[in-house]
C-alpha cells in the first residue's frame, strides 16, 4: 500500500494533478468571464469551446495540425527551462525557421525535408545569439530574446519581401504581402500526409504531429539518458556546484539555447510547410512562439507531457475559433494566461495537495523531489543568476 | 529645421513613456522583484485611462475642464496599475512563485483582455479607442511658429509635466527617504534588513505598487505619444524599458539619458523617410524594417558592452523566504 502510495505522490504525477488543477481553475475562470461577457449566449460558448475539437473528424485534424508546431515550442521552452533559460524568443526563432524553410521550398525548390533542415537551422542561429550572450557577456536571456523576438520579425519582413520569387504575387495570386501557397510553387515541399488527410477528411492533416511526438521522446532521452543532458540539467539545478563539478557551464548555455531555438525554428518549418498557411508579412510578433510558454509549463518542462499539454491548448483554440462571431478568440489567450499564473505556482499547489497525504505516510514532499522539472526550488532561474557572473571556464 | 523641432518633441513625447515604465522598474528591481509584467501593466493603465478619457468626452464635462479630467485620468492609469502589478506582487512575494512566468502571464492577458473589454464596450471589432481632441496642451502648431515652441509645442499633453514631477521624486524617495533606504536594502541583502525589523514583504509590496502606479502612467503617456488612440497594445514599450532599466544601471538619471537615447532611435526610425542625410535604401522594398530593427540593435549592442559593469540589486528576483534565515 505505502508503495502504491509512493507511485501516486511522485513528482510526475503530483505535477499532473496540479496541472490540471491549473487548467480547471483556468477553464472556470473563462466560463464566468462569458457569462459576464454576454450571458445568453455564454452555455452556447462553452459548449463550443469545450467540445469543438471532437465535433467532427476535421476539427479533430486541425486540432493535430496545430498540436505540431506548439508541441515543438513548448519543447523548445521546455529544454531551456531545464538548462534554467527563460527562452521568451521562441517568437523570433519560430519565425527564422518558417523564413528558411519557406526560401528552400519556394525558391529554391527543394523537398519538404531539407526545408525542415533549414528551419531548425535557422531557429538553432537565433537561439545561439541570447545563448552567447548570456554565457559571454552576462546579459539577462530574457531581455536578449526579446529583443531578438522584434529583429528576428522584422529582418525576416525584410529578407522575404525583397526575394520577389517567393511572394505570392510571383505565382500569380494578387497579394505580395505573402508567401507563395506552397502547393502552386513546389508541390515536393508540402509535408507529406501519407493517406491520412483521406482519414480524417482534412487537408489541414499531415504527419508533423507524429514528427513533433518522436522529437518529444528523442529530447526525453537526451535529458534522462545521456551525460549531456544531465550535464544540462546540472547547471540548471544550481550552476556554480556544476562549475565546480567540473562541468563546462558556458558551453552548456550555449548549446542549450542553440537546442531550444533550434526547436522552435522546426515548429516554424511544421506550420508553414503544411501547405496550408502563407507567412504574411505583418509587424506583430506570431503568437506561437508564446504558446509554447503554458505548453512547456503544464508540462512541467517534461517533454513526453508537452506532448499531451500541446494537445490540449491547440484543442481549446480550436474551441476558441468555434466561438466566434459571439465571443472573441482572445477569451482563450485570457483563460491561457489563468493557466499560466497558475502554473506559476505550481509548486506550492503540489505541496498543498500532497501535505494532508503525506503527513499519514511520512513521505517526501514535492518540494524535495529532485526532479520536477524546476531547478532549484520554485525559481526557474538560477540562483546564482542575480550575481550573473557565470564563472568558470 | 522644422523636421529637427518635431523630431526632438517626438523624442520627448516617447521618451516619456520609457522614462516612467523604467523607473517603475527600477523600484520593483530594487526592492528585489523582476517585474517583467511591466508591458502588461501599461497597457491595463493606458486602457483604464483611455476608457475613463472616453466617458469623460461622452459626458461632456472633460471639454470644459480638459487638463483636470486628464490629470483624473493620470490618477486612474497609476491606480489601476497599482491594482494590477498586486497580482504579481501576491504571486512572486506571498506564493513565491516564479517571478518571471507570473509576469509573463499578466503579459499575455492584459493585451487579450484589453481587446474584450474594448470589444464589451464599444462594440464588436471596435479595437480602437480614440482618444479625445481636447487632450493637448497648446494651439496646433503652424507654419510660423519659432523652433522652441515646435520644440515644446508640437505634442504637448499633462504626461510630460507629470513625468518631470515624478522622476524628481523618484531620486528624492530612493535616495533621500528611510522608505528608499528600506527598499534598497531589500533587494541586496533581505535577510540583514529582515533581520533589523524591516518588514521585508510589506517593502516589496511597495516597490512592486510604486512600478505599478509608474507603468500604469506610462502607458497612457506612450498611448497619447502613439497618437492614434488605445489599440491594445504598447508596441514593445515596456520590454524596452527593461532594457533601459538595465542600460541605465538602476539609477534614476541614467536611466533618464537611457530612456531619451532609445527614443531617439524609435523616433528617428519613423522620421527616416523626410531626413536628407540618412541612407534611404532606395530599390529595397519594405525597407522601414531597417529603421524599425534599429532600437532593438542598438538596445543589444549597449548591453553587451555595459552588462559586464552593471549592477543588478543582489536579491532581484529570489523570492524572500523567511525560513531560509
Amino acid at each position: 500500500m505505502s508503495r502504491f502510495r509512493e507511485k501516486i505522490l511522485g513528482a510526475g504525477p503530483l505535477s499532473i494533478v496540479s496541472s490540471l488543477i491549473s487548467i480547471v481553475i483556468g477553464l472556470l475562470f473563462g466560463c464566468a468571464l462569458l457569462f459576464i461577457l454576454k450571458p445568453a449566449a455564454a452555455p452556447h460558448g462553452i459548449v463550443s469551446m469545450l467540445t469543438a475539437g471532437f465535433s467532427a473528424p476535421e476539427k479533430f485534424a486541425k486540432v493535430l495540425y496545430q498540436a505540431a508546431p506548439l508541441i515543438m515550442t513548448g519543447l523548445s521552452v521546455g529544454f531551456a527551462f531545464k538548462t534554467g533559460l527563460f527562452n521568451i524568443g521562441a517568437s523570433g526563432q519560430y519565425t527564422v525557421g518558417a523564413c528558411l524553410a519557406l526560401i528552400c521550398g519556394i525558391v529554391l525548390k527543394m523537398p519538404w525535408w531539407a526545408g525542415l533542415i533549414a528551419s531548425m537551422i535557422g531557429g538553432a542561429v537565433w537561439g545561439a545569439f541570447p545563448g552567447v550572450l548570456k554565457a559571454y557577456f552576462n546579459v539577462n536571456e530574457v531581455i536578449t530574446s526579446i529583443m531578438f523576438n522584434w529583429i528576428g520579425l522584422f529582418a525576416v519582413n525584410l529578407v522575404l519581401s525583397n526575394i520577389p520569387s517567393v511572394l505570392a504575387n510571383y505565382y500569380g495570386a494578387a497579394n505580395a504581402d505573402r508567401t507563395a501557397a506552397l502547393a502552386a510553387a513546389n508541390k515536393s515541399a508540402i509535408i507529406p500526409n501519407l493517406g491520412l488527410d483521406k482519414v480524417l477528411n482534412s487537408n489541414y492533416m499531415n504527419i508533423s504531429v507524429f514528427l513533433a511526438a518522436i522529437l518529444a521522446i528523442v529530447m526525453y532521452i537526451i535529458l534522462n539518458k545521456t551525460v549531456f543532458g544531465y550535464e544540462l540539467k546540472a547547471c540548471g539545478h544550481n550552476r556554480n556546484a556544476s562549475i565546480y563539478a567540473g562541468i563546462n557551464a558556458r558551453r552548456n548555455i550555449v548549446l542549450s539555447m542553440i537546442i531550444s531555438g533550434a526547436l522552435s525554428g522546426i515548429a516554424g518549418g511544421l506550420y508553414y510547410l503544411a501547405g496550408t498557411g502563407q507567412y504574411t508579412i505583418d509587424k506583430n510578433l506570431l503568437q506561437m512562439g508564446f504558446n509554447g510558454i503554458p505548453v512547456a509549463l503544464l508540462a512541467t518542462s517534461n517533454p513526453v507531457g508537452t506532448i499531451f499539454t500541446g494537445m490540449f491548448i491547440s484543442y481549446i483554440q480550436v474551441g476558441g475559433d468555434a466561438m466566434q462571431p459571439e465571443f472573441a478568440v482572445e477569451n482563450i489567450t485570457v483563460i491561457v494566461s489563468v493557466i499560466i499564473y497558475l502554473s506559476a505556482f505550481a509548486l506550492l499547489m503540489r505541496n498543498v495537495i500532497s501535505r494532508p497525504l503525506l503527513r499519514r505516510s511520512g513521505l517526501k514532499t514535492a518540494e524535495e523531489h529532485e526532479d520536477d522539472g524546476r531547478p532549484s526550488g520554485g525559481g526557474l532561474l538560477p540562483k546564482s543568476d542575480s550575481e550573473g557572473e557565470v564563472t568558470g571556464q | 529645421m522644422n523636421i529637427l523641432g518635431d523630431l526632438i518633441n517626438s523624442m520627448i513625447m516617447f521618451g516619456v513613456p520609457l522614462l516612467l515604465v523604467a523607473l517603475g522598474g527600477m523600484f520593483t528591481e530594487r526592492g528585489g522583484v523582476i517585474n517583467i509584467a511591466l508591458e502588461g501593466v501599461m497597457i491595463i493603465g493606458g486602457l483604464a485611462a483611455c476608457l475613463f478619457l472616453r466617458a469623460a468626452d461622452l459626458g461632456g464635462w472633460g471639454q470644459s475642464a480638459p487638463q483636470l479630467a486628464m490629470l483624473l485620468a493620470i490618477l486612474v492609469a497609476g491606480a489601476v496599475g497599482i491594482l494590477f502589478s498586486l497580482l504579481l506582487a501576491f504571486a512572486a512575494i506571498n506564493l513565491k512563485a516564479d517571478q518571471v512566468i507570473g509576469g509573463t502571464a499578466l503579459n499575455i492577458f492584459a493585451p487579450a483582455f484589453a481587446i474584450i473589454l474594448t470589444w464589451a464596450i464599444q462594440g464588436q471589432g471596435q479595437t480602437t479607442i480614440n482618444l479625445p481632441k481636447w487632450l493637448r496642451i497648446g494651439r496646433v502648431v503652424t507654419e510660423n511658429d519659432g523652433f522652441l515652441y515646435r520644440v515644446l509645442f508640437k505634442n504637448f499633453y499633462l504626461t510630460t509635466i507629470v513625468a518631470v514631477v515624478l522622476f524628481i521624486l523618484a531620486i528624492v524617495v530612493l535616495y533621500k527617504t528611510r522608505f528608499g533606504l528600506r527598499l534598497r536594502s531589500c533587494g541586496e541583502h533581505p535577510s540583514a534588513a529582515d533581520s533589523v525589523g524591516i518588514n521585508v514583504y510589506k517593502m516589496r509590496y511597495a516597490g512592486t505598487a510604486i512600478s505599478g502606479f509608474l507603468a500604469g502612467i506610462g502607458g497612457l503617456a506612450f498611448t497619447v505619444a502613439a497618437g492614434s488612440g488605445f489599440v491594445a497594445t504598447v508596441a514593445g514599450y515596456g520590454f524596452l524599458a527593461l532594457a533601459v532599466m538595465i542600460f541605465g544601471n538602476w539609477k534614476p538619471l541614467n536611466i533618464l539619458g537611457a530612456a531619451l537615447f532609445f527614443s531617439l532611435f524609435k523616433v528617428v526610425g519613423s522620421y527616416a523617410s523626410s531626413i536628407a542625410f540618412l541612407p534611404h535604401f532606395t530599390g529595397v522594398s519594405n525597407s522601414q524594417y531597417i529603421y524599425q530593427m534599429l532600437p532593438y540593435v542598438v538596445t543589444m549592442v549597449v548591453l553587451v558592452f555595459t552588462s559586464k559593469k552593471s549592477r543588478a540589486p543582489k536579491s532581484e528576483g529570489i523570492p524572500y523566504d523567511k525560513g531560509q534565515r
